[in-house]
């Protein structure tokens, strides 16, 4: 038996991946993939804590992220697509017109 | 089983011909503005007449609820209304010489702009007054108080082109706004002390309580502020200043408003909480003072005044004091006869002064008057009655009841009854000094032939009612419509006191007696402040309708008394206006500052202006303006806005357009709210 405190260091370790990933990385697509890290990161403490008492609803909640993530992964990248059509680069740092 | 009159009609009509000539009343032709306001004040006025034929089968007091009105905590009032044999006397009152007035105007204000909504006013006085007076508790008659101070700030500034009209208007209101305050804050410490303002439920409250003769209870302290709330209405010293600038207004609105009804409300209000009121000695005597000290004085200044109307509305003041003096006493009843008497001969007297102005084409100074009485020999002879009538010559209507009030007052103290009595020789003096200089000798005016053109000019100054204008010919009688109402006003002013004769003079005093329950019942155990060493009263002896202790032929001397005052002012006017014209002249010149301290009205009002209005303007403008209005409000808003402002002008600089700095931004955000959560985590543990 594994125990919880694995998964969980594992789980935020993901989650640090995914921030850093996030923050730091220019490319658009990537910066998208840290935020599925991060979800998945997220997911992973959610069954484990499922596992460790027994109960079904965290194994739900992961339905409803991964849900949640194919939506908004739809929605991205038809916006991304958008973007690339337009700008002609996947650059974030380019993508600065909306401003004051 | 009481039968259900409907009392709710009667206010209710004037205002829906208020509402009708007010909201439609452009459209409308003279004709039926005039329909519309005569209509509706008729029709309260047969209703009232309707209400006095069942009156005698009636429980009294008898009070209907129309519906519920305030319900807030123990407090509650209704939307009610009494009739008693006070309401019924002022009701009739009211809708009598309401309606004879609303006739004179059709005819008076004829010529004028704004017709309908001269008649939209009037109308509007009428509900407000009658609310008033069928009241059954304070808070409703609240209402009708500020309702007629309304209509009357409303019609004195009805020619608000006029400076002096808007001024007079707002001063009339604001002054009131003073009384009003007492008023109110009597009406707070009845709903604390009594938890009600239904006039039953507060007397009989009150009744158990013994008269307050030492110190000041709370009774007296109601007492007082109901009193300053009559003082301001009814024009008493110190509030009487803004009545004679109510003049400004049109002059049926001065007969109806200033003289017969509105001004009177004050002495209503005294007279319908006289339980209260013979609870509070000091308060009464207070009342007694103030009356007599008004009476006396506006007589005084009545004296020197030459505009015509003016002096009528000193005469009022004066009168208002005759009936404060007569409440003072404890004598309700004979000043609520003299009210009725006075409505009479007022009205008439102002009515008949309206004819005349409108005679001379708009003059008001009665210097330019004179001779007028073969010319409007109509408008003269009514005229006369009414004088004869408030100089209290016999059998005139206000020969009984000035005389009833002088009577009452010498049973309480005789200095009440000599300034009553020397003020009765100066209301004769001044009303035949007015009828010698209006409508004897010869005319001073300008000559005929000048009531063409040039008289708009001096008109629009003068602050009459706009003359007919063109076409004017001359003096003139007025029209029918004019001056049926002055006839049938000076009937009234003829037999109208000869309902209450008193018994030394072989009457039955059935107006004393009328009234009699609504004031008998109440009055206290004792009286003792009032009440002359000497001259032990019992209980009954003091109250209304029983005869007093002194016999009939000391009345007769008095009655005696009394009427030559009056006409040993007819005397000296007579002499010092007709036979020796000069006369006059030569005494103004040989008592100079006596006489321009009268003519000047004591500079009463130049002693107003410099101790409270300049002041208050100074302190509204720097503290209230400048300080409060500007530094506190105002700056509190603009601060505010001008602190949003600054602040996103700093914030704004965050939307970079950078979207991997939001992204941060994010992350310090997220990593904050963990950094508390873990922090709130381990301080529970």
């Amino acid at each position: 038996m594994v125990q919880l405190s694995y998964y969980l260091v594992l789980s935020g370790i993901l989650f640090a991946c995914g921030v850093v990933g996030f923050l730091i990385k220019r490319n658009i697509i990537t910066i998208f993939m840290s935020i599925e890290l991060m979800l998945n990161g997220v997911n992973l403490s959610f069954v484990a804590f499922a596992a460790h008492w027994q109960k079904l609803s965290g194994q739900v909640f992961v339905f409803f992220v991964m849900v949640v993530a194919a939506a908004e992964a739809a929605v991205g990248l038809a916006i991304i697509i958008a973007l690339f059509r337009t700008r002609e680069t996947l650059n974030i740092d380019q993508v600065n017109l909306l401003k004051l | 089983m009481t039968p259900n009159l409907h009392l709710w009609l009667i206010p209710i009509l004037p205002l829906l011909g208020a509402a009708i000539n007010g909201l439609l009343g452009k459209r409308f032709s003279r004709q039926t503005v005039a329909a519309v306001a005569l209509g509706f004040c008729g029709a309260a006025f047969l209703m009232a007449l309707w209400i006095a034929a069942r009156f005698s089968s009636l429980s009294l007091p008898h009070v209907e609820v129309l519906t519920g009105w305030l319900n807030s905590g123990g407090f509650s009032a209704d939307y009610s209304f009494a009739l008693d044999q006070l309401s019924l006397v002022m009701l009739l009152i009211v809708t009598g010489v309401g309606f004879l007035i609303h006739i004179y105007s059709v005819g008076y204000m004829w010529e004028e702009g704004g017709y309908y909504r001269f008649f939209s006013y009037l109308n509007l006085f009428m509900f407000f007054m009658l609310t008033l007076i069928l009241a059954s508790n304070y808070l409703l008659m609240f209402v009708g108080w500020e309702g007629v101070g309304l209509a009357s700030y409303l019609l004195i500034g009805f020619f608000f082109l006029r400076d002096s009209a808007a001024a007079a208007g707002k001063k009339a209101f604001i002054v009131n706004r003073i009384g009003d305050f007492g008023f109110l804050i009597a009406l707070f410490l009845m709903i604390k002390h009594f938890g009600s303002l239904d006039f039953q439920k507060v007397f009989d409250a009150v009744k158990p309580y013994s008269p307050e003769t030492t110190g000041v209870g709370f009774l007296t302290a109601i007492a007082l502020l109901l009193l300053l709330g009559a003082c301001g209405k009814s024009a008493q010293i110190p509030l009487y200043v803004w009545l004679p600038d109510a003049m400004e207004g049109p002059t049926p609105v001065s007969a109806l408003i200033h003289a017969a009804t509105m001004v009177t409300a004050g002495v209503y209000m005294v007279a319908r909480s006289h339980v209260i009121f013979e609870r509070a000695p000091s308060a009464l005597m207070v009342v007694a003072i103030i009356g007599t000290l008004t009476a006396f004085f506006a007589a005084t200044i009545g004296i020197a005044q030459t505009d015509i109307k003016k002096v009528l509305a000193y005469s009022t003041i004066s009168q208002l004091g005759y009936m404060f003096l007569a409440c003072g006493v404890g004598a309700f009843s004979a000043g609520i006869f003299h009210l009725m008497t006075h409505a009479f001969f007022k009205g008439l007297l102002f009515l008949a002064a309206g004819s005349v102005i409108h005679a001379v084409g708009g003059e008001q100074d009665m210097r330019k008057m004179g001779g007028l009485w073969r010319k409007i020999p109509w408008t003269w002879a009514t005229m006369l009655i009414a004088t004869f009538a408030i100089a209290g010559i016999p059998p005139f209507a206000g020969f009984f009841s000035k005389d009833e009030i002088l009577w009452r007052a010498y049973q309480v103290s005789w200095i009440y009854w000599l300034i009553g009595l020397v003020t009765a020789f100066l209301t004769s003096f001044y009303m035949f000094r007015l009828m010698y200089m209006t409508f004897a000798g010869g005319y001073r005016g300008d000559a005929e032939a000048a009531h063409g053109h040039e008289e708009q000019a001096t008109d629009s100054r003068a602050g009459a009612p706009a003359p007919h204008g063109h076409g004017h010919g001359g003096v003139h009688e007025s029209p029918p419509i004019m001056l049926v109402p002055l006839v049938i006003l000076a009937l009234l002013s003829l037999v109208g006191g000869w309902v209450g004769v008193p018994g030394s003079l072989g009457g039955g005093n059935h107006f004393d007696k009328f009234l009699g329950p609504v004031f008998r019942s109440t009055t206290p155990p004792v009286n003792t402040q009032h009440v002359q060493p000497g001259e032990t009263v019992s209980p009954e002896q003091t109250t209304e309708g029983t005869a007093p202790k002194t016999g009939h032929s000391t009345e007769i001397i008095f009655t005696g008394i009394s009427v030559g005052a009056g006409l040993l002012g007819l005397f000296f006017a007579w002499l010092l206006y007709l036979r020796s014209p000069q006369l006059p002249d030569r005494i103004a010149i040989s008592m100079h500052g006596l006489y321009s301290t009268v003519a000047h009205k004591y500079w009463i009002d130049e002693l107003y202006s410099w101790l409270f209005v300049k002041p208050l303007i100074a302190i509204s403008g720097i503290v209230f303006w400048r300080g409060i209005d500007q530094g506190v409000i105002d700056a509190a808003l603009n601060g505010s806005a001008d602190g949003a402002r600054d602040l996103s002008d700093e914030v704004r600089h965050m939307q970079s357009g950078n979207v991997r700095s939001y992204a941060g931004w994010i992350a310090v955000g997220a990593a904050a709210v963990i950094a508390y959560m873990v922090w709130i985590g381990l301080r529970t543990q």
